[in-house]
């Protein structure tokens, strides 16, 4: 019997419990449900960035996107919950047009993804030896700061000139952040509610 | 067995390209046909996640036959910076719900039509 390939075993995992929380946040008309389920899901999608040797980028996930990002989204839900058991219903047409619009995308997406030879074919010295540890972390660092250490040994000159690192993007994303921080802090601020919270009722056009 | 056959064999950039599409369109179909605003934004971050899946998948070496990965060390920088404006957008977002929840007492986006032409 033929030694399983754990690297894919463990893909499988990751990839069916991505899907499939997923495909349970579509389905679920629960809000706090539908919260927890994404936090599954993005936690797998963490697995898989690890499999594919981004270990950088599989622990920011799970520090930035679950450990901040969603913590974020279940307290907007909590803040802006009905009532403990409120679910809104979509019309089934409109659930029959998404999916139907969703199926058509998800068939192109599966026929391209599947239609390159190149991206068909894996490894073949490595099927039965597992990815060894490729830190990016250091690399990743140094092409933030502009340095391209993976692209040392580009001999044409003109494409060398373009491989800058991304500092520029990297100095657009802080101030970005700070941007949006003040420009959430500043929309979020405490106001007067227009009328105390209850369990739902039609809005009001009186004001206070 | 054909479960025995799928574990022997190696992943490859297909397969992660497959999950990222399910991802998307998952995304996809929560942006499209959830009432609440909340849900809205959770089909926004799969969609993002989906794009990053895409985005590693194609910077991975491990995942080709030749052992060269097609966008290197791009593909993963890319994802980081998808990830970083994904968590503003979300502030903001987020913002924008509670303002909206604050001055209509619902988080239904039907209710949403008082701007309506």
């Amino acid at each position: 019997m033929a030694e399983v390939n754990w690297h894919t075993f463990f893909f499988l995992v990751a990839a069916l419990a991505a899907c499939g929380f997923a495909i349970a946040v579509v389905i679920s008309g629960n809000i706090v449900r539908m919260a927890f389920y994404l936090v599954m899901s993005l936690g797998a999608v963490s697995g898989l960035f690890f499999l594919a040797g981004a270990d950088l980028i599989g622990a920011l996930q799970l520090m930035i996107y679950v450990g901040g990002t969603l913590v974020l989204l279940v307290f907007g839900v909590m803040l802006t919950s009905g009532g403990p058991f409120a679910r809104m219903k979509t019309p089934r047409w409109q659930w029959a047009l998404s999916i139907v619009l969703a199926g058509w995308l998800l068939a192109i997406l599966l026929k391209t993804a599947t239609s390159v030879d190149d991206w068909g074919s894996a490894s073949v010295s490595r099927s039965h030896v597992p990815p060894e540890a490729a830190p990016t972390a250091r690399a990743i660092g140094l092409a933030l700061v502009g340095v391209r250490v993976d692209r040392l040994a580009q001999q044409n000159q003109d494409t060398q000139a373009g491989m800058a690192g991304y500092l520029l993007p990297f100095e657009i994303v802080s101030v970005h952040l700070v941007v949006v921080l003040v420009g959430a802090a500043y929309l979020a601020r405490t106001k007067r509610r227009k009328q105390p919270a209850q369990f739902p009722q039609k809005s009001s056009t009186q004001s206070l | 067995m054909n479960i025995m056959n799928i574990l022997t064999q190696p992943v490859s950039l297909s397969h992660y390209l497959v999950v990222g599409a399910v991802l998307f369109v998952c995304g996809v179909i929560c942006m499209t046909a959830k009432r609440n605003l909340l849900g809205v934004l959770m089909g926004i971050e799969l969609a993002l996640n989906g794009a990053n899946v895409n985005f590693v998948a194609f910077s991975s070496r491990f995942l080709r036959a030749d052992g060269q990965s097609a966008i290197g060390l791009d593909g993963q920088c890319m994802a980081l910076f998808v990830i970083v404006l994904a968590a503003g957008e979300a502030a903001v977002a987020l913002a924008i719900a509670l303002c909206f929840y604050n001055n209509c007492t619902t988080i239904d986006v039907d209710q949403a039509s008082e701007l309506k032409g």
